[in-house]
């Protein structure tokens, strides 16, 4: 793995290959001393072309607990905001000696840009790029499902296990959601069965190539497929204005629709996790009864966003094509 | 006198070879007499293999002067032209200023007939500023020494129904013709590529079929209403083929265009984002790029014109969603159309000349071009070899700009000489200021 741009980019081994070690990685986070020494001198980038507090905070926390030197660049208040080309910023990160960049960028493909460019020899992590990928996000969302779905609900080792024949449920703004695509991906080479929900409005022409059912019914679909994990995307207010398209006509119409609600929460089945990938709009896609219900395991994916980000910045600086982490404290 | 030049054993639109004589600008013989006629003086053109094609004429280019001089100039655009086979180009009026009074097209006009290496037509903007509120000074232009019948406000489309009915009415007053840039500008805001299963998959805003094929609908019934000549830039949907197809069976005056990369390239060239192939309207699929094909081949579709899009590298040397529309043409037009759709079969040479000559000069109404290979016609000629192949390397094309799609891929067919009004503006694949590649040699400035 040179890079990670893509769920796409993940075959099944590979995937289950990133899920194994940050189960190592979570292993050593239990630990007073968290920090490891496997990428003591390297350089991590955090690019960050569009504001995301959480991921830069969770790749920033992964980086530093390898003990590798972190520079975020944000573009507010740097010379990307006075008209500087993403070139010209690339250049100059390589020219400062990043092994690794962390990107995130409003134009769908600037990942792809950089790694296939020639601008910089690091590694790309495609850290969310435009209405394209989050494949982070996809990894810790399969850890999660694995963690509680699989093995036992976590009392057995699910080390080498994929996702086999789990049903997941994908609720909202799929059009506009670099997480759906991602999420879609990756489960479906894990062994998911993804179904997608949403307003007609809300799903992108040409969405019958991908490995996914589709349904704008989510009533129908809770009850008929049961699923094992049910996952809420963030719907942006402005999507409802005439300016954003007008894709529905009222928060509350949304809510009622696509919401998950308490009673929908008592639809699942006992077993059943909700997921949300943040920032929650509490009330609108998700309600606070189902935010903070014990089904929920949003805190949680947050954690294991950690792990992953660690793991994959392993993967990618380190090189072995192994998973045996190194463990000692630094 | 001016240079006599004996063209030898040529096959005219890829007919019979025979001796051409080309003498005082015209056509002078043909045949047994070309040769008997042609005196000791003339320079003789081993033509053997190669096919002889009216001058070519294209009705959609882009030469960016004045205002985007890094881009392109009349000078590196027309001379690009005359190295892909061209005689006659329609500048497109995008420029800045806008070409939307008689002074603008004037002095376009004015910097091509300085040049000399093809005719420069300027095309004049429908609106004035291209804002698609009022109508620009079409009668001034028209009636300028630059002689406008073209007008298009194409990158924009006319969008108002009744501003496009008025330009439909008003242009029959001096045999203009609108050429629809067919764009619905809400069904596309923020668009960047074809709506369908790539663009749902790499997360690019989509730039939906119908969104053309609406205003084209919109337009032949207007074209109807009122008894105007409509053209239609840039085709590219399956259904818009459907439309034309429907509106020339109603008898409307009607007439389309198709440009070579959407005969040849499909949305597949997107999932690298690369944005030398972000184009408008965008690559479609490739039952699109069938369908255009069959529409060329059966007449449905007129012509082919390149519209000529070039980009200074910053425009492109970026992400896909910041990189300007548009990709260079003129220098590859012919070939591909020769692998399109003479080598398959579909076209005869004949028919090569139709779509790339004859009809564009009909619609421009350039009188002098795109005439019969015949005694006495203006020798506004091509001679392009059908067998020659070629790797595409823009930095070695006449056009200041290196956007061209077609960068690496092999093309078939190389144009051999063209001549304006008898005048070699290439000849043996050289452009006539710099015949034996000394120029270039010394880099592309020193030519220009």
């Amino acid at each position: 793995m040179k890079h990670l741009l893509s769920a796409q980019d993940l075959d099944r081994a590979t995937a289950i290959r990133v899920l194994d070690t940050a189960g190592q990685m979570a292993a050593t986070q239990s630990r007073e001393i968290k920090k490891l020494p496997t990428l003591r001198g390297r350089t991590v980038v955090n690019l960050f072309f569009e504001d995301s507090t959480r991921t830069r905070i969770s790749f920033e926390t992964a980086a530093k607990r390898l003990s590798a030197d972190v520079i975020n660049f944000s573009a507010k208040g740097s010379s990307v905001s006075k008209g500087e080309s993403l070139k010209d910023t690339a250049q100059t990160l390589q020219a400062m000696g990043a092994d690794a960049v962390v990107i995130r960028h409003h134009a769908s493909g600037a990942p792809h840009m950089l790694a296939h460019s020639g601008w910089t020899d690091g590694a790309v992590v495609n850290a969310g790029d435009g209405t394209h990928q989050h494949p982070t996000q996809a990894l810790l969302d399969a850890y999660t499902i694995r963690r509680h779905l699989v093995g036992d609900g976590g009392r057995a080792d699910v080390t080498g296990r994929d996702l086999d024949g789990l049903r997941v449920v994908i609720v909202g703004d799929v059009l506009h959601s670099r997480v759906a695509r991602s999420n879609v991906q990756l489960l479906h080479t894990l062994g998911a069965q993804v179904t997608l929900v949403a307003p007609p409005t809300l799903v992108p022409v040409g969405v019958e190539a991908w490995p996914a059912r589709v349904s704008y019914d989510l009533d129908a679909v809770l009850a008929d497929e049961q699923p094992d994990a049910v996952m809420m995307l963030r719907v942006q207010r402005e999507r409802m204005s005439t300016a954003g398209g007008g894709f529905f006509p009222s928060p509350v119409e949304y809510s009622r629709g696509y919401g998950l609600d308490g009673r929908r929460l008592r639809a699942l089945a006992d077993h059943a996790i909700v997921m949300h990938p943040g920032p929650m709009n509490r009330g609108l896609e998700i309600s606070a009864e189902a935010a903070d219900s014990p089904r929920a395991v949003i805190v949680e994916q947050v954690a294991n966003g950690v792990a992953v980000r660690m793991a994959v910045l392993y993967m990618l600086l380190a090189g072995e094509q192994t998973t045996n982490v190194k463990v000692e404290a630094a | 006198m001016s240079t006599r030049y004996l063209l030898r054993a040529v096959a005219p639109l890829g007919g019979d070879a025979v001796d051409v004589l080309l003498a005082d600008g015209v056509i002078a013989a043909i045949g047994a007499d070309a040769s008997a006629e042609a005196g000791p003086d003339a320079i003789e053109v081993d033509g053997a293999g190669l096919v002889l094609l009216p001058g070519l004429v294209d009705l959609h280019t882009h030469l960016r002067e004045p205002g985007r001089e890094d881009a392109e100039t009349v000078l590196s655009g027309t001379r690009a032209a005359a190295l892909g086979g061209f005689t006659a180009v329609h500048a497109m009026a995008n420029t800045t200023p806008t070409q939307d009074t008689a002074g603008v097209v004037e002095q376009v006009w004015r910097l091509g007939r300085d040049a000399g290496w093809v005719d420069v037509r300027p095309v004049g903007a429908v609106s004035v500023g291209l804002e698609g509120e009022q109508l620009a000074e079409l009668g001034a232009m028209a009636g300028s020494a630059a002689r406008v019948r073209v007008f298009s406000d194409d990158g924009k489309c006319v969008h108002d129904p009744v501003l496009m009915r008025r330009a439909l009415e008003y242009t029959k007053a001096f045999d203009g013709v609108v050429s629809q840039h067919s764009q619905e500008p809400r069904l596309t805001a923020g668009a960047q590529m074809h709506e369908g299963v790539v663009s749902a998959e790499i997360g690019l805003a989509g730039w939906p079929a119908v969104a053309e094929e609406a205003i084209i609908a919109r337009d032949v019934l207007l074209a109807e209403h009122v008894g105007a000549r409509l053209h239609v830039c840039h085709l590219s949907t399956a259904g818009s083929v459907e439309i034309i197809r429907w509106a020339k069976s109603r008898g409307i005056d009607v007439t389309a265009e198709v440009t070579p990369h959407h005969l040849m390239l499909t949305d597949e060239e997107a999932r690298g984002y690369d944005p030398v192939f972000k184009v408008n309207p965008p690559l479609r699929t490739a039952a699109d790029v069938e369908a255009v094909r069959a529409g060329l081949a059966d007449g449905t579709i007129d012509i082919v014109a390149t519209d000529h899009a070039p980009h200074p590298r910053e425009d492109k040397d970026c992400e896909w969603a910041a990189a300007a529309f548009g990709m260079t043409g003129l220098e590859t037009a012919l070939s591909v159309v020769q692998e399109a759709m003479v080598d398959t079969g579909r076209m005869t040479w004949a028919d090569v000349a139709r779509v790339l000559s004859s009809t564009p000069a009909a619609i421009g109404r350039v009188e002098d071009q795109g005439r019969p290979l015949a005694v006495g016609e203006p020798a506004n000629l091509t001679l392009v070899d059908p067998a020659a192949r070629r790797t595409v390397v823009p930095e070695e094309q006449g056009t200041a700009s290196a956007n061209s799609p077609f960068r690496g891929r092999r093309l078939p067919g190389a144009v051999v000489a063209t001549f304006l009004r008898g005048r070699a503006t290439v000849l043996d694949g050289r452009p006539q200021d710099d015949p034996d590649g000394s120029l270039r040699a010394v880099g592309r400035e020193a030519a220009l």
